[in-house]
């Protein structure tokens, strides 16, 4: 049986490999942009109000800070109570033509020993995490041109 | 400027692990403050409280959970929730009653029975909930974004690890002179350098826990403190509750990005020092003015922030300004002589009450080992999530 592959959040992020992308919400009035994506509402309180149209985010970005999870987070953060604790790092970037930053986890692999603010990543798609039938998927942000 | 009201009276149960109910710290905390204040329960016009989400529907409505078990006795009743700032809206409240003329004596109340390990979102599946997002997609704990505002300031201001720890240092020694403070030792370096790291940079003794406390206020009209006999009560000459301004340009809990600086360029001026500009503009003073400040230091790291957004200092002076001593007892301005929420743990809709109180001992003369000699100025100042903050001003 060939399980589903599913996004934690329906409508934040689309596309495999390198076509991968964030997916935020532009207003048709002011321009302003939105990541979580706004559909209903612009929230810029100098805009008339315009229509939300969906629109990809840059894949690339660099480091504003960085941090890690050495303890397990609580529900509803999905882990295996069986499985050894394995901290990951999160890390905010600051999206340039966005101007706007946004928290992910990195990609495996990568501790906060391998990242700097100011570092270039890049977002790449991601597994959260797997029971019996789904794939549960979402993003990660990578160091670009980084071999681990 | 807008008009002053009364501390008539200041009232706290220690901070601690109880295991008991929130009502029970709330129900203590106010008869002290009653008893500070020479009242009775049934002169009380209006209860204000400050609710908590974490013990059901009487912690929904916490200004009736109190008033019933201090006993009916018709005081108009109000419960309101502001995340961290539920306090400071709780005593905003109460404030807009006295000077509207509405109440002449208001008693404000907060407690809190806090769960063990980290806090985490209400239960269900919420996918329309930035608070419920943050923990289902990232995992990111409360410590993970304290870290992340550290790491920045090292990156960006040249903070070190040393800094964070002098700040524990500071707040630890402090606590353990103040029987309300739920850790009463004082806290070396090396005990500070050798706790775990929880979110990096930062180690167990860099963040603060969550505790059991309540904390309460009876505050007044002038003229009733007049008649009370009360002829130089300390007064509350200012209290902030704004909200940030589009586009939120710091990753605030419990968002996953900030807003979009595309269609509107951000104000220089940050959210959090914002709530103060608005309190020193409420009261007609300035951080020169100041004898002494409580902040909201959930991390060692931000109690530094604090002190730039207060504008003790310039932007990134704050660790210099610790280095400097001048937030120490003795120092130009001392920030946190409470022993602040390294020393007690937040309970969170105590813990702005619990601010205020400090203050409010300070500027009496009545903080005992901690006092800071000739104080007549105190500003508090904390931050929430869902874009709550608030600063109180109180003068002597
Ligand atoms: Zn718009």
């Amino acid at each position: 049986m060939s399980r589903t592959r599913t996004p934690v959040v329906d409508g934040w992020f689309t596309g495999d490999g390198d076509d991968f992308r964030l997916l935020g919400t532009r207003c048709s009035a002011c321009a302003a942009v939105f990541f979580p994506r706004e559909d209903v509402h612009c929230r810029n309180p100098g805009c008339p109000g315009g229509d939300l149209e969906e629109v990809p985010l840059s894949q690339r970005g660099y480091i504003w800070s960085y941090t890690d999870s050495r303890y397990r987070p609580p529900s509803p953060y999905v882990t295996d109570p069986e499985l050894p604790w394995e901290p990951y790092a999160l890390i905010a970037v600051e999206l340039e033509s966005e101007r706007m930053v946004v928290l992910g986890q990195a990609a495996p692999g990568f501790t906060v020993a391998d990242l700097a603010v100011g570092m270039e990543v890049e977002v790449v798609p991601g597994v959260l995490h797997e029971d019996t039938e789904t794939i549960w998927t979402t993003w990660h942000w990578r160091p670009t041109g980084v071999a681990i | 400027m807008t008009g002053d009201v009364a501390v008539l009276g200041a009232g706290m149960h220690p901070w601690g692990k109880w295991g008991r109910g929130f009502v029970e710290y709330g129900v203590a905390a106010a008869r002290a403050a009653l008893a500070d204040a020479g009242l009775e329960w049934r002169q009380v016009g209006s209860i204000v409280g400050a609710d908590t989400v974490r013990s059901g529907y009487p912690g929904y409505v916490a200004g009736a959970a109190f008033a019933k078990a201090l006993g009916w006795q018709g005081a108009r009743v109000t419960s309101v929730y502001a995340a961290c700032a539920s306090g400071a809206q709780a005593i905003s409240t109460a404030r807009a009653q006295i000077l509207s003329g509405l109440a002449d004596v208001v008693l404000v109340v907060g407690a809190d029975a806090a769960p063990k390990g980290f806090f985490r979102p209400a239960g269900g599946d919420r996918p329309d909930d930035p608070d419920w997002l943050r923990f289902r997609v990232l995992g990111a704990t409360n410590p993970t974004y304290f870290g992340l505002y550290a790491r920045r300031r090292m990156a960006v201001h040249g903070d070190t690890l040393e800094d964070f720890t002098q700040v524990k240092v500071k707040n630890a020694a402090l606590g353990a002179l103040n029987a309300n403070a739920r850790y009463r030792k004082p806290v070396t370096a090396q005990e500070v350098a050798a706790s775990p790291v929880v979110a990096d940079p930062l180690r167990l003794l860099d963040i603060c826990a969550t505790s059991d406390g309540g904390a309460a206020l009876v505050l007044s009209s002038m003229e009733f403190a007049r008649r009370h006999g009360v002829a130089e009560p300390v007064r509350i000459r200012a209290v902030s509750t704004v909200t940030p301004r589009y586009p939120n340009t710091v990753l605030d809990l419990p968002e996953i990005a900030t807003d979009s600086a595309v269609a509107v360029d951000p104000t220089a001026e940050t959210f959090r020092a914002s709530i103060a500009r608005a309190a020193y503009e409420e009261a007609g003073i300035g951080p020169d003015d100041l004898s002494l400040a409580e902040v909201y230091d959930l991390s060692t790291a931000l109690e530094l922030q604090w002190y730039e957004d207060l504008g003790l200092c310039g932007q990134g002076e704050g660790a210099e300004l610790l280095r400097d001593g001048e937030t120490a007892p003795g120092g130009r301005i001392p920030v946190n002589m409470s022993g602040g929420l390294a020393s007690f743990g937040e309970a969170v809709p105590a813990q702005a009450i619990a601010q205020v109180c400090e203050v409010t001992w300070q500027l009496r003369g009545q903080a005992g080992d901690r006092q800071v000699a000739g104080a007549r100025v105190g500003i508090t100042a904390n931050q929430g999530l869902f874009g709550h903050g608030s600063a109180v001003i109180a003068v002597r």
